[in-house]
């Protein structure tokens, strides 16, 4: 059994979730309540990585994370090292990949906070900020931890897009998933089976979760 | 303090119009039917509406002026606002609650013994009863050290027994304070049990008529003796 590829797996589950769910909040705070030009456009754009192969989606972060795209060239400027085959640079990929699975349950949260508790918060004298720390994201945990468990759901079972981004480099960027693969196309099938059982319980426990966080929200 | 509103809206089905005044320590009663246009006018003064035209001063201070673009957010305004149902932070304790823009925290506890909680500082909201909850807002909003209190029917979902309880607190609430208090209600023994003054609102304006004949109408919510020594109008306020 890869070991490594577990912790990899794991390493890169827990970076995606912690990013995510610090990153996503606001913008589905922003998607629940602020009306702006274009809005339906920006949210279906987020939601996009959804509805794509991620092959498709792999492809182009090739595009944008290589030496010749924008990401990758800036990366490489600023750190002196290329950006695809990183760790790092699978992080990326799988952000990208699982963003809407952290957008959506946060802000179908966000929507089921009552409107008049919102502001009341703003006549009790809080700013929007305030409001959102305050008021919006104590009332909405059933939301962030079920977006936070699907992310990390997500990011686990991730396969092709790290494999195009990240390729499979033992102890950085080969991943269970990638390592399960590898090791029914070695016919190493005692392997395989013990990293993919190793999923399940996960899988299982947090779905279990999930379940209880929408039946109790 | 002073508060005066002179400003209009377009709204869906009428335009909303209506001028009115209210001092320190008087209770302005807005009443009328559901719909007429009440709550759109408290939530004007909250600063959570924006009027399309016109003024809303308080003492020397503009809140909102049309013509000079000035609109001064809801947490400048320094306001109570009671809500028709109860708006508590569901996760927040009631003390928790009332604290919640207190100035000095040390009157919470005397504000919740006062109106008769204090001994359920410790419960959330869900685990308290309605007239309970509304209490805790009164605190809530009181805590604040408002300018201006402004009361959207506070009493419309609580039972009868604790509506006319809650009631004679706040009559007697109103005796014990300096600053202007806007209360909307379409109950008629209400407006005259608690009002200084009483504008009756229909369809965004000020009628003067609706009153009588909400009286002739439902002779039975009219009580004769109170009608008898009724606040003056707030169109003659």
């Amino acid at each position: 059994m890869d070991v490594s590829a577990l912790y990899i797996t794991l390493k890169l589950a827990v970076a995606t979730t912690l990013i995510l769910v610090v990153v996503a909040a606001p913008m589905a705070y922003l998607l629940a309540y602020v009306r702006f030009p274009g809005k339906s456009l920006v949210e279906t754009l987020v939601y996009l990585p959804m509805a794509l192969p991620p092959t498709v989606i792999g492809f182009y972060l090739v595009m944008f994370m290589g030496p010749r795209g924008g990401l990758g060239r800036l990366w490489q400027m600023g750190t002196g090292h290329p950006l695809l085959f990183t760790f790092q640079g699978i992080v990326i990929a799988s952000l990208i990949y699982s963003i809407p699975f952290a957008i959506q349950p946060m802000k179908a949260a966000f929507l089921k906070i009552d409107r008049r508790m919102i502001e009341n918060a703003y006549v009790l004298g809080l700013s929007a900020r305030e409001t959102f720390f305050r008021v919006v994201i104590p009332n909405s945990m059933s939301g962030i931890v079920a977006a936070a468990v699907l992310v990390f759901l997500h990011s686990i079972g991730a396969f092709g897009i790290l494999m195009m981004v990240g390729g499979s480099i033992p102890g950085e960027t080969r991943v269970a998933s990638i390592a399960i693969y590898e090791a029914v196309e070695t016919m190493d099938y005692r392997g395989a089976a013990l990293m993919s059982l190793s999923f399940i319980p996960v899988s299982y426990a947090f779905l279990l979760l999930v379940n209880r966080l929408n039946k109790d929200g | 303090m002073f508060l005066h509103f002179s400003a209009g809206r377009k709204l869906d089905f009428f335009d909303l119009d209506i001028s009115f005044s209210c001092s320190a320590g008087k209770m302005l009663v807005l009443i009328g039917p559901s719909g007429g246009g009440k709550t759109t006018i408290v939530r004007m003064l909250a600063g959570l509406e924006k009027p399309d035209r016109g003024t809303i001063t308080f003492g020397d201070e503009v809140w909102f002026d049309c013509s000079r673009g000035i609109h001064l957010p809801p947490r400048k305004r320094r306001l109570g606002y009671v809500f028709q149902d109860y708006s508590l932070f569901p996760h927040l304790t009631l003390f928790e609650n009332a604290a919640f823009a207190a100035v000095d925290h040390r009157e919470v506890n005397d504000l919740l013994d006062l109106f008769g909680i204090g001994h359920l500082r410790d419960r959330k909201p869900h685990q308290v009863s309605g007239g309970e909850r509304q209490r805790c807002a009164i605190c809530q909003a009181l805590a604040r050290h408002p300018r201006l209190l402004l009361l959207d029917e506070p009493l419309s979902a609580l039972d009868v027994v604790t509506r006319r309880e809650l009631r004679e607190e706040l009559k007697i609430l109103k005796t014990r304070i300096s600053f202007p208090i806007v209360y909307v209600t379409h109950d008629i023994n209400e407006a005259l049990f608690l009002a200084d003054a009483i504008l009756p609102v229909v369809n965004g304006r000020a009628d003067a008529e609706w009153m009588h004949r909400a009286a002739g109408g439902e002779s039975s919510t009219l009580s004769p003796p109170r009608a008898a020594r009724a606040p003056r109008l707030a169109l003659a306020y």
